[in-house]
């Protein structure tokens, strides 16, 4: 060991660079495993976190997961079609209208019927989703402030959250499980002073966002404790199956809201922010910017948004009005039957994507033809983007572990489902 | 426009190692002999008219009924020609195991756990092949359809002579 390096020798917590120091650098000290979670005041998420340290370095972790499995799919396969949006809800459970409409979508394309939703059905999924969009990037980046000690980011975000939360509670009746779409359309109609109060919202939110950007991204704190740490190449993500967020951080310019439009976002203009480096501060700067862009479809949404039925005009799928449920002989069957037996659908399989809170959320349906789906698998973006974290966290500190978890965002309804 | 991927499997592999190809609602789909399932999938990633590069998912499917029993299902999708793929192959009840493709993409590790976990299909080469959303000590694999939907599995112990 030349003099060089010993004069050199520069340890600073948090730049993730620790793993390029040369190893006589350091104390010699002995590997020891160290247990994170499952449940951990940092970590807002059940999860394990095998770690072998070196002192404050990561050597390997193990990342284990299913501490919140709730069998989805097993209580999938033995409930009517329309039975399981209360379960989508409960996948992601900060943006469970994206679930919903993911769901939708799939076996509306089984009943190929998915070209005659009516269309103030789909603006009004768009606005829903895109609602549940803004809140689930507010929750991942509220927490993650918290985690790092930037408590008033916390409120100022949690705050904004739920104001949206009260909008589609009054919408659908529910403040956090909505189960508001059903197939062939949604529930109930918007009410008659939503776009008014959304468009306030909006406004609120984009002052609130300001705020956050203007307290985080040029702090000091907060910027050495993401700069530089947890990054992921375009070529990790592509091969890990990182989508949304993370995988866009990483520079892979993908969104299936872009690259195959569903429903009506090729109506509208925004931008898919992209990010260069892939660190924590990449994830976190691309979910401010998408917060962003949602608001700006949100509005264009709201000045488009066509009058006509919200469900479709289907006796297979749909449910008669009430009023001739209790009138008619022939409504009342097609009620009994549609709530005991289920919707119907035809034998068959899908694969249908959408653009959820964490990247593509996909529902893999095998249908046996009967009123429950023989198969419902849902493929969790979550589930792929916290495999990553065995991969990027040896090498960092323990302290980096919280960032880098945070800006992972899983959530542990739709991980382990 | 994924048409292109079928036809360039047809075209490159001999017909007993692609069983089936077809397309329904607008999900184009092949079927494989288990023993082509690494060497199909390795060549869609590889082949630059396909470029199928991302990996997106994996699972089982339980066919109770059917013989062969299980199939294996993977989607990829191809970020440069933006077109997808569903790969399928069957396996066997009695001993049901398919090569694992964590060597051509890393993020097949969790997804193939799953599927041991939840099916108890065996992935051959697999580099650590632990269940993933059941504890260790479970019994079964809860996702086959002859395993009972209602049941407990306490993981406490039981002292002697108490009782629930």
């Amino acid at each position: 060991m030349d003099d060089s390096s010993q004069t050199s020798r520069r340890v600073v917590i948090g730049l993730g660079d620790a793993a390029n120091l040369p190893e006589d650098d350091e104390l010699p000290t002995e590997s020891m495993p160290l247990n994170m979670g499952p449940s951990h005041p940092a970590t807002h998420g059940t999860v394990r976190m095998v770690l072998e340290v070196e002192g404050e370095k990561i050597r390997s972790a193990d990342v284990q997961i299913g501490f919140l499995h709730r069998c989805f799919e097993k209580e999938a396969e033995n409930a009517t079609w329309t039975q399981i949006f209360p379960y989508t809800d409960r996948l992601n459970y900060v943006s469970p209208m994206l679930c919903n409409v993911g769901y939708a979508l799939a076996v509306e394309k089984l009943l190929d019927i998915d070209d005659r939703i009516p269309e103030r059905a789909q603006f009004i999924r768009v606005i829903v989703g895109e609602i549940s969009r803004i809140t689930d990037h507010l929750t991942c980046l509220a927490a993650s402030a918290m985690e790092l000690a930037a408590f008033t980011v916390f409120f100022y975000l949690m705050k904004a959250r739920e104001w949206l939360w009260e909008l589609l509670e009054e919408v659908s009746g529910a403040r956090l499980t909505h189960s508001y779409v059903r197939i062939g359309g949604v529930v109930a109609d918007l009410t008659d002073d939503f776009c008014p109060k959304l468009r306030d919202i909006l406004r609120r939110c984009r002052a609130a966002i300001a705020d956050v950007d203007k307290m985080l991204t040029s702090n000091r704190i907060f910027r050495d404790r993401m700069d530089g740490i947890g990054i992921i190449t375009r070529d990790d993500a592509i091969g890990w199956g990182l989508t949304g967020p993370v995988g866009r951080s990483a520079g892979l310019a993908y969104d299936v809201r872009k690259d195959h439009p569903y429903l009506v976002y090729d109506r509208f203009d925004f931008d898919v922010p992209v990010g260069s480096r892939g660190d924590n501060f990449d994830r976190y700067a691309v979910r401010l910017e998408e917060m962003r862009q949602s608001m700006r479809i949100l509005e264009q949404a709201m000045d488009l948004l066509p009058a006509g039925p919200i469900l479709i005009d289907d006796a297979r799928v749909a449910l008669p009005p009430k009023r001739e449920v209790y009138n008619t002989i022939e409504s009342m069957i097609a009620h009994f039957k549609l709530i005991m037996d289920g919707i119907v659908v035809p034998p068959g399989e899908i694969y249908s994507f959408t653009e959820g809170g964490n990247g593509e959320l996909g529902f893999y349906i095998v249908s046996n033809g009967t009123g429950q789906p023989w198969k419902c698998r849902v493929r969790p973006p979550c589930f792929a983007n916290t495999a990553v974290l065995n991969k990027i966290l040896p090498g960092l500190f323990i302290a980096d572990v919280v960032p880098t978890f945070g800006m992972i965002n899983m959530i542990g309804g739709e991980c382990d489902r | 426009m994924a048409k292109i991927i079928l036809d360039r499997l047809v075209e490159h592999f001999v017909a007993g190692e692609i069983v089936e190809t077809g397309s329904q609602h607008g999900n184009e789909w092949a079927r494989v002999a288990p023993a082509n399932w690494r060497a199909v999938a390795q060549f869609l990633r590889d082949d630059p008219v396909t470029a199928l590069n991302m990996f997106i998912d994996l699972t089982c499917v339980d066919r109770l009924g059917r013989t062969p029993r299980f199939d294996v299902v993977m989607h990829l999708y191809s970020v440069d020609k933006k077109h997808r793929v569903r790969l399928l192959a069957a396996v066997s009840e009695e001993d049901p195991h398919i090569d694992s493709l964590v060597a051509l993409w890393p993020g097949a590790n969790w997804f193939e756990r799953e599927a041991f976990d939840l099916y108890g299909v065996r992935f051959v080469g697999h580099p650590d092949l632990r269940r993933i959303l059941m504890y260790p000590e479970f019994v079964g694999h809860p996702l086959r359809k002859d395993f009972p939907k209602e049941g407990r599995q306490p993981l406490l112990r039981r002292l002697p002579g108490s009782v629930d």
